[in-house]
């Protein structure tokens, strides 16, 4: 290569990887604000402040959801397998909302530890399949086999 | 085919709105950029054929160059 | 072999040699791609079966892939080019990006628009500001930036320069894009199709998905090709044989 292409060359480079690594420090540094919720393990360990609107999420264990029989008003716990914490909330739920099912809660964590929410959406996982085949599964299921795990 | 008929499948168990938006949407956007850049392309030819019909009535006087582009050597 | 893609290279140089190349595959590429992609679209439409659990709107999945897929890849395809303006000077691949730019731009509004109608009976929301969705949409803005740009410096050198730089400023977004779903907590799930692992994805969803991406691929490329013909006659009109083309009414 000519030697003024190669200088030309490295000096792009070292541009790029420079301003990559600066790019890089900068999310780092701010990646609890790029986080778009914690998860149960946070709230548990006190990282969610309490007093400000923040957003939980993981998945809303089985056999936990209660509706309530006057309203709309529904607790159920999220957990992400290691800690959970407990979410009210009273409106109408996405669809996709259900036991097992991932979901990200906007809302305030109260000092009892319950966390009201005024918006629930519904997480999707990765894995897309026909009725049949997720039937199918869960009969395997069923037999002692392990559920696919759903990652965040 | 996965639904039973035509309503069904124009009416996607109520999700019928946003999937034709979406489609109607993508099919709009790639067929405008097509037709777009065609004609981006037949109307610089164009002009350049009138540019090139005024030359030759004398009312124009612009010599053409051999080329705007130089060669490259990469090695 | 390495002989061969120097001369390939040198080749590039030439905007009339490119002209006649592109001319010549456009047909197929057009072609092809329309085949393709119609054949996922109606395959992912009517033919595929249902999710398990978003039912049909899931089908979006067809459109909304493709383009998010493809505006990605431009940019790093812009991003190739600008390295080369700026090393070896080559006047074609600043007109590669001039000429795919707006395409670009065009591919990141619709999957940003396919995913918001999408997230509404999905998620429940139209837009949050995670960081897959964010990124996506500075994507967007650097598109804008790029258009802007090309069309504000008048000065070819510098105007591809310019361009050339603010485009490669701009590629450190798409590692962000791709591991934003990986690095922090999203709304927007992880990616089902992985280099080293099969797809999470049952296979009578992920075929016509796979002809879709293709065949928008090809489109994009007879675009490219058709635009960057565009770029190529408005810096060449000058010359012999642009001239003559035009006399010959384009062909």
């Amino acid at each position: 290569m000519h030697p003024i292409r190669k200088k030309r060359l490295t000096i792009i480079l070292f541009l790029l990887a420079g301003l990559a690594i600066a790019v890089g420090l900068t999310t780092y540094a701010l990646r609890q604000n790029i986080n778009l919720f914690y998860d149960p393990t946070q709230i548990a360990s006190g990282e969610a402040p309490l007093d400000a609107r923040i957003r939980a999420g993981g998945m809303v264990k089985q056999g936990s959801v209660v509706r309530s029989d006057q309203d709309l008003t529904v607790e159920f716990e999220v957990t992400d397998f290691v800690s959970s914490v407990t979410v009210r909330y009273t409106g109408i739920l996405p669809d996709l909302f259900d036991e097992g099912q991932g979901v990200v809660a906007m809302g305030r964590l109260h000092p009892d530890g319950v966390f009201v929410a005024d918006q629930v959406l519904a997480k999707h996982d990765e894995n897309y399949m026909p009725p049949e085949v997720s039937d199918a599964l869960e009969k395997a299921e069923a037999s002692g086999a392990r559920a696919p795990a759903m990652n965040q | 085919m996965a639904f039973d008929s035509i309503s069904a499948f124009i009416v996607m168990g109520g999700h019928g709105p946003y999937v034709w938006t979406c489609y109607a949407v993508f099919v709009l956007a790639l067929l405008g950029l097509g037709v777009w850049s065609r004609r981006q392309r037949n109307t610089v030819l164009r002009t350049q054929k009138r540019q090139m019909d005024l030359e030759q009535n004398g009312r124009v006087t612009d010599k053409p160059a051999p080329a705007s582009f130089t060669r490259i050597h990469p090695s | 072999m390495w002989q061969f893609i120097r001369q390939l290279f040198h080749k590039f140089g030439s905007p009339k040699w490119f002209y006649g190349i592109a001319s010549k595959m456009m047909p197929w590429l057009l072609a092809i791609g329309l085949i393709l992609l119609l054949a996922g679209l109606v395959w992912g439409l009517a033919f595929a079966p249902a999710e398990r659990l978003q039912g049909n709107s899931y089908r979006i999945i067809f459109i909304h892939v493709p383009s998010a897929f493809l505006a990605q890849s431009i940019y790093i395809m812009m991003a190739v080019a600008a390295v080369v303006t700026l090393v070896w000077r080559m006047k074609l691949a600043d007109l590669f990006v001039r000429a795919v730019a707006p395409v670009g731009a065009v591919l990141t509004f619709l999957a940003l628009f396919t995913g918001a109608v999408w997230g509404k009976p999905t998620w429940g929301t139209w837009w949050v500001w995670d960081a897959r969705l964010t990124s996506m949409l500075i994507l967007l803005f650097l598109y804008f930036g790029v258009i802007v740009l090309m069309s504000a410096i008048a000065d070819e050198k510098s105007s591809a320069r310019g361009v050339a730089v603010l485009v490669l400023v701009g590629v450190v977004n798409i590692p962000i894009i791709k591991y934003s779903v990986e690095w922090w907590n999203t709304l927007h799930q992880p990616a089902t199709f992985k280099l080293t692992e099969k797809p999470s994805m049952a296979p009578e969803m992920w075929v016509p998905l796979l002809f879709a991406v293709l065949g928008l691929y090809l489109l994009f490329g007879w675009l490219a090709c058709l635009r960057m013909q565009t770029e190529i006659l408005k810096r060449e009109r000058r010359t012999r044989w642009v001239r003559d083309l035009a006399a010959a009414g384009g062909n």
